[in-house]
Formats: structure tokens, C-alpha cells, sequence
């Protein structure tokens, strides 16, 4: 079948012996995306990274960039490049000499060749560094030159694993920002890998959402945070307060939903159907939630009360645990500290009223 | 308090003086009495020493003793090249492309070792020799019909003898500079569009060059002095400067004129050395 989309996965699966790494995926990226693959450790977003590489060869499945088919296609002879996760600068050559490693083939004037890896040393702001070794180099040094020495090879597609992973944390919210900066200078295709949800959220167009080998969503990361279709991908994107439930009816624009933590409560009806007496899951997220009091002013559609358990303060917000009443179960409120609002909170009366508007109600399907 | 808290650099020197006494007695003491001696030369016959050049112009004097020295540095870097090329498969080879049991590979390598250096020695005498393993395979073959004589005693069967028994000396250094090697490098090289024959060239052989290089100077060292092996396979052409040290120590009694021909072998070993290495150094540069 010949691919529409700029990167097409088709039925991608990739077998290591007994273990199956990748389950049929299909997946269709788009020219000039930033595409994030997110999942946990071992969910193989890696194996499928290194797949679109030409590292590992599909178990079954076909692979199309640019409309050219990839399989039987040595990693050397594909129109992509890849930012390895511990960046794999050549410890022998210096900034220069690795950023230029992957011209000498194509046998580039002299002039030609220094002028196209300078302008790359410009890119990563590294002008001064042609001629450090890569041990007198940072982390985010590395790092850099590792994206140049990909970028300078105009590849049509940029694969990234990890390449934040091994940064500390200010470090990787500017790297962050910088890539996709640098990703919308060039307009490569960056196809990338990460376990951090938070990363994949900040800098994707989309994201798809692996778990064990399969992808069990595709969406952009508002999409995807807001609206979450399974109980995995809204649990794995941000925080969420999931409870166990069954369909009671469907009334208008709403359906009602019993469970045994909040009672029968009434949620929005969203893009899936659900039919009458369904197990599903109901999700909330901590932010969607409000602390009930005599000022309340917003509409409350449903509410819980409980007993303060914990506070945890960030500075410009506070999460609060709450035991709901005749449960076991803790619910995660996240509040923000405006006007010292936190600390009244914490200092408060232990017993409180948690409520929800109707439309923040998610309902999953895979209870 | 006692004494070594008190004194804590006594403690350094206590455990450094076994070695260091090991060092000086069995090392340094006996290189400068070969030095010593090597300046002296006997007067009369009563045991009477006087300082002397002597010995180092009789060697250089006589074109034999030079020549041979000569043909012991070449000999050796042959031996040492040739370890080096065969030893670099097999330690890629385990480094690459063996998943398990990779030590159990490595003893085997090792496994002639267990065996004394003689014996070895004379087994190639039996597999090279006029009525040996190869000469007899090629007969029973027909490929030729009389044995072949000169494939012992020369220079060849010195360097294949000596290359067989320094191979383990080559190999394991070898594996160890590639087994050091990040898969991801080699990796990165194909990505960035090399073969498998110029990534060997421009990421592995590179990162390796340790290992090569202290494969080489393992073997070439000391080899250069080795006198079994051209005295039992060498025949009279394959004679090296070992043989004449020997020879000087031995039959000839003349102590001084083999602590000569030590010193300047020594010196000339070190010299070759340094040059290898510069040269090394050299085609690094270029290959990058």
C-alpha cells in the first residue's frame, strides 16, 4: 500500500526471540512535525525509533519515508539521522572534525564543507568550539553537537531518543525550548522518543502514547491531556484521579454514572457512546477540582466530602490529598496559591467538600 | 597514638619498600652491573678490571654483530606485525560478535600457554620440518612431489614460530581496547552514512589503536631478544642478536662484550620504540 502521509508505519511489529517489542503499530507522521513517541520504559518506543534508523530490521510490517519504501535499506543509505541517547560523539575527533564526519562522503569542496559544518556551529550557538575535544564538553554541549553533526546532513527526517534524558532538570527546560526553536528554523521532521510526559507535552505537535508494544493513542498534547479515550493515557499524562464505575443511564447531554467512591454523579457526553450498564473508568483531573466552601460561586455539578489527609506546597500551587468519607480511597486536589490561598488550605478546617463541574467528568473506556 | 597515625607517610613507605627493595635488588642493581660491566675489559690474567670502550668498538667494528642486531629489529617487527594482523579478527570476532561466554573463548585462546615454551617450539620444528606435518600433507596431496626444504630454518619459520607463541599477548589487549568500544559510535558512524569497511576505518581501527599499539610493543620487546626459538627453527640465516648475547655469556666467557651487546641492544630497542610510536602517532593524524 503506498503511503500518503510523509512517514507511514504500517503494521509494524518487531519480534526479539520470544519477546514481542512492537505489536502492529500504525502510524502516520506528518512533513514537518515534531512527533513525540511516549511511554514508559520498555513500552518499545526505542525499537520503533531505531526501526525508522534501519538499526532493527521489522519482524513484519512496512516502513515508508517520503513515499520510498525502507526495508532491506541500510541505516547509512536512509534519508534520516539520529541524536543517540548518550549522544555517541566520537571521543577521537574534536567538535569539528564529529560535525563534519558525516560529510567526508559526500566529498564536499573544502571550502564547502567548512563553511556548512560553521554554519551548523553557528546553529548550536558553539562558533568558538571547532576545536575542543569532546571530553572538555558539558552535557548540554554534547548534546548540541550531537544535533548538529545530524542536522548538517540535511536529513529529511531527525530521530531523537532520549536526548534530554541525561541533562539535570533547568538544563532540559531550556534544551527543551531551544529544539523546538531549532526544529522550526530547520522544518526537519523530528521524530522523538521520550518516557518524560511533561517533555512530550511542552514540545510535540503530537504525540502517540505506548504501552507494551502498541500505540494506544495519537493526538496533539491537548488532545490527548484533556481528552484522554483510555484509562492508561490518562493516567500516564499529568495526574489523575481515576475511579472505578458502571453507566447507570444516559439523560440528554449527560450520562449518569454510579460509583462506589463518589456516589451517582452526572458526566458530559464526550466523543465515545457508552451504552447502559458499561464498566468504565471515571477520571478527574486534580486541577478540575475545587474546595467547596460558602464563597463558592462556580456552578457545582457534583460534589464529595472527606478529610484532609496531606498538603504538598509547590510555591505557586498546592496539591491536596483528601480520604473520602467511607472509602479507602485518596482523591488529589490541586489548587492555586493565589492570595495565599494554599496556605488557608493547610492551616483550614480538616473536614472539606470537594466539587467538580459536569464537563471536567471524563469517562474511559477499559475500566 | 601510634606510630603510623603519627607518621602517616612512614605508613606510604612500609607498604611501597617490598617492591621497591624487589625493584632495586632484582632489577636496577643487576641493569647497572651490566652497565658496569660493559665498560670494562680484563687486563691480566688475575682477575685485573680496567675501564674500556673496548667491547662497544669491537661491535661495531665487526659488520656481523651489527648486521644481526639489524636483522633481530626486523625480524621482531615482522613478528609483531604479524601477531598484531592475525590477532585483530579473532579479538573482534569475540568482542563483536560473541554474545556468551566470551571468557570461556578468551582461555582458549590462552590454552597453548599451559604448555612450555620449548615444546611449543619444537612442535612447529615437527609440523615445518623435512619430514613434517606440512611437508607430508602436500606429498600425501600431490601437490608436490619431493619436501619442500625451505620452509625450516629461516627467517619465515622464526617469525610464524614466534607470532603463534605471542598471539594471546596480541589478542587480549586487542579485545579489550574493542570490547571498550560504545556500540553507539559504530552505530552513529552508519547513521551518518559510512559502510561497515569506513566505519571500521574511521570509528573502530581508531578507537582500537591502544590496544594495537600495546600489542605491538608487547610482542616487538621482547621478542628482539628471544635466542631459543632462531637457535632451534632459524637455521644460520635466522640467527638473532639474542644468540650473540648468549654466545658472549656462554662458550665465549667474554661477560663484557655481551653486557656491551645488551646495553646497545636495549638502547636500540628503545629507540625503535620511540620512532614506532611517533610514527603511529603520525598516521593517526592522517587517517582522521
Amino acid at each position: 500500500m503506498p503511503a500518503s502521509s510523509f512517514i507511514s508505519i504500517q503494521d509494524v511489529s518487531k519480534h526479539f526471540g520470544s519477546i514481542v517489542a512492537v505489536d502492529d503499530i500504525d502510524v502516520e507522521i506528518n512533513r514537518g512535525e515534531f512527533f513525540a513517541l511516549l511511554g514508559p520504559s520498555g513500552c518499545g518506543k526505542t525499537t520503533l525509533l531505531r526501526m525508522l534508523a534501519g538499526f532493527e530490521i521489522p519482524t513484519r510490517g512496512e516502513i515508508f519515508i517520503d513515499g520510498e519504501q525502507m526495508s532491506g535499506v541500510a541505516p547509512y543509505r536512509r534519508p534520516v539521522n539520529m541524536v543517540f541517547q548518550n549522544y555517541a560523539i566520537f571521543p577521537h575527533l574534536n567538535v569539528f572534525q564529529n560535525i563534519a564526519f558525516g560529510l567526508r562522503k559526500d566529498r564536499l569542496a573544502g571550502d564547502e564543507l567548512k563553511t556548512r559544518v560553521n554554519n551548523a556551529l553557528s546553529l548550536i550557538k558553539m562558533k568558538e568550539f571547532g576545536e575542543r575535544k569532546p571530553e572538555e564538553l558539558s552535557g548540554g554541549q554534547r548534546q548540541r553537537v550531537a544535533l548538529a553533526r545530524a542536522l548538517v546532513k540535511n536529513p529529511k527526517v531527525l530521530l531523537l531518543d532520549e536526548p534530554l534524558g541525561a541533562l539535570d532538570k533547568s538544563l532540559r527546560e531550556q534544551m527543551q525550548l531551544e529544539l523546538r526553536q531549532l526544529q522550526k528554523i530547520v522544518g526537519v521532521t523530528f521524530v522523538f522518543v521520550t518516557h518524560d510526559q511533561e517533555e512530550a507535552l511542552t514540545m510535540s505537535d503530537r504525540i502517540a502514547v505506548m504501552s507494551a508494544g502498541k500505540v494506544l493513542e495519537v493526538g496533539s498534547p491537548d488532545d490527548l491531556y484533556e481528552r484522554p479515550q483510555t484509562r492508561f493515557v490518562a493516567e500516564f499524562l499529568g495526574t489523575m484521579n481515576v475511579f472505578d464505575g458502571s453507566v447507570h443511564a444516559r439523560d440528554g447531554d449527560s450520562y449518569i454514572v454510579d460509583t462506589r467512591d463518589l456516589g451517582r454523579i452526572r458526566a458530559g457526553v464526550g466523543a465515545q457512546e457508552f451504552s447502559d450498564g458499561e464498566k468504565i473508568s471515571v477520571a478527574l483531573r486534580p486541577e478540575n477540582l475545587k474546595i467547596v466552601n460558602s464563597q463558592t460561586s462556580e456552578d457545582i455539578d457534583g460534589s464529595v466530602s472527606g478529610v484532609m489527609s496531606n498538603t504538598a506546597y509547590f510555591g505557586n500551587s498546592a496539591q491536596v490529598y483528601v480520604t473520602l468519607d467511607g472509602s479507602e480511597q485518596a482523591l488529589v486536589v490541586s489548587i492555586q496559591n493565589q492570595d495565599g490561598a494554599a496556605s488557608n488550605v493547610a492551616h483550614g478546617s480538616r473536614d472539606i467538600t470537594i466539587g467538580w463541574s459536569r464537563s471536567s467528568v471524563l469517562l474511559l473506556k477499559d475500566a | 597514638m601510634s606510630l603510623w597515625t603519627r607518621f602517616p607517610l612512614l605508613k606510604g613507605y612500609a607498604l611501597v619498600s617490598p617492591a621497591v627493595l624487589l625493584m632495586v635488588l632484582a632489577l636496577i642493581s643487576p641493569l647497572l652491573l651490566l652497565v658496569g660491566i660493559s665498560f670494562t675489559v680484563e687486563t691480566g690474567s688475575n682477575d685485573e678490571w680496567a675501564f674500556s670502550l673496548a667491547n662497544y668498538e669491537f661491535f661495531f667494528e665487526k659488520s656481523h654483530y651489527v648486521n644481526s642486531l639489524g636483522r633481530s629489529i626486523l625480524i621482531s617487527t615482522m613478528v609483531a606485525c604479524a601477531t598484531v594482523l592475525l590477532a585483530y579478527p579473532a579479538a573482534y570476532f569475540i568482542a563483536f560478535h560473541v554474545q556468551q561466554n566470551k571468557m570461556l573463548w578468551l582461555i582458549m585462546i590462552t590454552l597453548p600457554f599451559w604448555t612450555s615454551y620449548l615444546l611449543r617450539v619444537f612442535s612447529w620444528k615437527l609440523v615445518l620440518g623435512y619430514n613434517g606435518v606440512v611437508n607430508s600433507g602436500l606429498m600425501w596431496l600431490e601437490l608436490i612431489k619431493q619436501p619442500l626444504d625451505y620452509i625450516l630454518y629461516n627467517t619465515n619459520a622464526v617469525v610464524l614460530t614466534l607470532a603463534h607463541a605471542w598471539a594471546a599477548f596480541a589478542i587480549l589487549p586487542i579485545y579489550v581496547s574493542l570490547q571498550k568500544i560504545d556500540k553507539s559510535l559504530i552505530e552513529a558512524a552508519y547513521d551518518l552514512g559510512e559502510n561497515r569497511f569506513r566505519t571500521f576505518m574511521r570509528v573502530t581501527l581508531p578507537l582500537s589503536m591502544p590496544g594495537v599499539v600495546a600489542a605491538l610493543l608487547l610482542v616487538f620487546i621482547p621478542t628482539v631478544g628471544d635466542y631459543v626459538t632462531p637457535k632451534l627453527v632459524g637455521g644460520p640465516k635466522g640467527l638473532m642478536i639474542g644468540n650473540l648475547i648468549q654466545a658472549a655469556f656462554g662458550r665465549l666467557d667474554n661477560w663484557p662484550l655481551g653486557a656491551a651487546i645488551s646495553v646497545i641492544s636495549m638502547v636500540t630497542v628503545t629507540l625503535v620504540v620511540c620512532l614506532y610510536l611517533y610514527g603511529i602517532d603520525r598516521a593517526r593524524r592522517l587517517m582522521v
